[in-house]
């Protein structure tokens, strides 16, 4: 997940050339960070991405300080630290949404900012198919979101929009769940399971993540 | 399985290796659409579901033995074959289906010998199918991108092939090809090629596609797109260096293959032009009486998959190619059930054959609860299957068996810089896991 993280191109960006950032080996993202439920730094920062968070710095350059670059202002201010390489792990970044199966139940769970909408819905035994793990390559995935949703969300590569094209029931509101990745501007988000079958599962299943 | 917390599945496959289209089907250079291995595997190594390879249902066991071994029996074998032209020279010794073809390099035992003639510069696929653009794809792809599972040989093949033109050639126009977006937009941004399309076939298409579902607008949109806007600087100059082409031919329906002067090969194809009536999905193609010629010698027909009857005793229609069903339960046939193509017809996609299994399921699921099944009689399962298999000499192939041949397949592609180098003889696997 801390790998090299790619330069996002937003309107944000306003100054210098993108230098990609390494996440430095004190990155809280260890194991028994993750499993206290602290976030990974690496998913808030490619979330923040997402949201359209423009992000830069060279590591080694000045000593973090990007800047006007918004994502290490964030950083600043939630860390109360200027250093991009923290020692103290950040709280876990709670996302509160809620899934409607395809029997028509309200599911509501807890994600974490960076996860996608799939790996989220498998975490909690929510009844989503991911065939081609999420790899762009099916659209087993398919669920549909609120047009205030829609309108909140980054748009679509053109390749989910291909793979959508092949949905069944496909509506203006149809997204790939594989594709939505969790943001704390997504608070409260629904997001519906389509009806595929005549009346889905008789009691309920759920298949299993792997 | 996971529905019925007592239920048992045990699925039968006449290969010794598992995972059907999966392996076979989808292309080498496909391998994201492979990932669902993953799940199935899974579903495998449940202690409530067993995989027994090697054992041909029809020959080695009949369908009414395994409805007195089990509670209830879904057929899911898809479609083996496929559709013939019905033309004259069809069988003439370059003229292959493409699901021959497609099997020859996905390393489908039965199409291991099948040496396609490779040696001539124009080869032509008659449909416009995402099988159609599959064969197009691989016999012009650079070696580079081939270079995954696909088999040893058939890359060998294919290093050597001579061919620099593909057209694929469909009955009807743009507005019904049957192929998708993602795997024309793949084929226009082939490295290496450039595509030939007509600009007269999509004049005017543009205002026609203004109200149809959003699938056939983007994907006609997409080839409106290349035929006859400038290309972007990048793609312009790929265009101008490319040593091959593919290309689309429509409203064009094979009349004959024509014989070359040894009369076992062909040298081109005859061909019907037509006019559409009808418009739409419906459309149907008309001959206007004009012919024309294409000359070819490899040409390989991709007009669709077809099933056939597996055992006298299941009810089988021979005109739709499917087994007589409502719902997935056979007709006439309680405890009988199937699910995807040998039930709706080979076409759709992952999502829609999935969801069609899961339909059938649900059929299983609700005459268990309602008792249409039986459950008061026990039967016995496999016990009884192996007695039979046995007294035949079939030795069933175990999922760990298959896990061998994986674990085999992808240390021998370790070797080749490749994931897995596919096993092509049955006898081979069977001896691996000493059988």
């Amino acid at each position: 997940m801390h790998n090299r993280l790619e330069p996002v191109q937003t309107a944000a960006v306003k100054q210098g050339v993108p230098e990609p950032i390494s996440l430095p080996s004190c990155c809280p993202c260890s194991a028994a960070a993750l499993s206290k439920g602290e976030v990974c730094v690496g998913a808030e920062l490619k979330a923040l991405s997402a949201a359209g968070w423009y992000r830069s710095a060279s590591a080694s350059g000045n000593g973090g300080r990007a800047g006007t670059a918004p994502v290490f202002q964030w950083w600043q201010e939630v860390t109360g630290s200027d250093c991009v390489s923290p020692t103290t792990p950040l709280p876990a970044s709670r996302v509160n949404v809620v899934f409607i199966d395809r029997s028509g139940h309200r599911i509501p769970v807890q994600g974490r900012v960076g996860e996608d909408v799939l790996h989220l819905a498998q975490r909690h035994d929510i009844e989503l198919e991911g065939a081609c793990e999420a790899s762009l390559a099916c659209s087993t995935c398919h669920v549909y979101v609120s047009q205030e949703l829609l309108d909140k969300l980054p748009v679509p590569d053109e390749r989910e929009e291909d793979m959508l094209d092949l949905a069944p029931q496909l509506q203006e509101n149809s997204r790939l769940g594989c594709q939505i990745i969790l943001t704390k501007e997504l608070e409260g988000a629904e997001f519906t399971l389509p009806k595929i079958t005549r009346n889905f599962y008789v009691d309920g299943h759920v298949p299993k993540p792997h | 399985s996971a529905h019925h917390r007592l239920a048992r599945v045990d699925i039968y496959e006449k290969l010794p290796v598992p995972f059907g289209l999966v392996r076979f089907g989808v292309a080498p250079d496909h391998p994201e659409v492979k990932n669902v291995i993953n799940t199935f595997t899974q579903t495998a190594h449940s202690d409530r579901c067993a995989y027994y390879g090697n054992v041909t249902i029809g020959k080695d066991v009949m369908v009414k033995e395994l409805q007195r071994a089990y509670h209830a029996v879904v057929l899911s074998y898809g479609a083996e074959d496929n559709q013939i032209l019905g033309i004259p020279g069809e069988n003439l010794s370059t003229v292959y289906s493409a699901r021959a073809f497609v099997g020859w390099y996905n390393g489908l035992p039965e199409n291991r010998d099948l040496k396609p003639d490779l040696s001539s510069e124009t080869a032509v696929v008659l449909g416009q199918g995402n099988v159609a653009l599959d064969v197009a794809r691989v016999l012009l792809s650079p070696l580079d991108i081939l270079r995954t599972d696909i088999t040893e040989g058939s890359l060998a093949a294919i290093a050597c092939s001579k061919v620099k033109r593909v057209w694929l050639v469909g009955r009807r126009g743009p507005l019904q090809v049957a192929f998708t977006i993602k795997e024309l937009r793949e084929m226009i941004n082939l490295p290496g090629t450039r595509p030939l399309l007509d600009p007269a076939d999509f004049t005017g298409l543009g205002d026609v596609i203004k109200d149809v579902p959003r699938p056939r607008k983007r994907l006609t949109e997409l080839m409106i797109k290349s035929a006859l806007e400038k290309p972007g600087e990048k793609e312009a100059a790929r265009w101008a260096s490319a040593t091959k082409e593919w290309g689309l031919k429509f409203q064009r329906s094979p009349l004959e293959v024509l014989p070359a002067a040894d009369g076992k090969q062909a040298r081109g194809i005859r061909m019907a032009v037509t006019r559409l009536e009808g418009s739409g999905e419906s459309a149907r193609a008309v001959p206007t009486g004009e012919v024309e010629e294409l000359e070819c010698r490899l040409i390989l027909s991709s007009i669709g998959y077809r099933s056939l009857p597996l055992d006298s005793s299941i009810p089988f229609d021979p005109k739709l190619g499917i087994i007589p069903n409502s719902l997935g339960r056979v007709q006439g046939a309680p405890g009988l059930y199937c699910s995807g193509w040998v039930k709706r017809g080979p076409t759709g996609v992952i999502i829609t054959t999935m969801n069609d299994s899961f339909d059938t399921a649900q059929s299983v699921l609700e005459d268990l609860q309602m008792g249409v099944l039986n459950l008061s009689n026990s039967k016995e399962g496999f016990k009884s299957v192996r007695s039979i298999l046995h007294s035949r000499g079939v030795h069933p192939v175990t999922f760990s068996d298959w896990e061998k041949i994986d674990a085999a397949e992808v240390a021998r592609g370790k070797l080749a810089g490749k994931p897995r180098e596919k096993i092509v003889d049955p006898q081979e696997m069977l001896q691996l896991i000493s059988h």
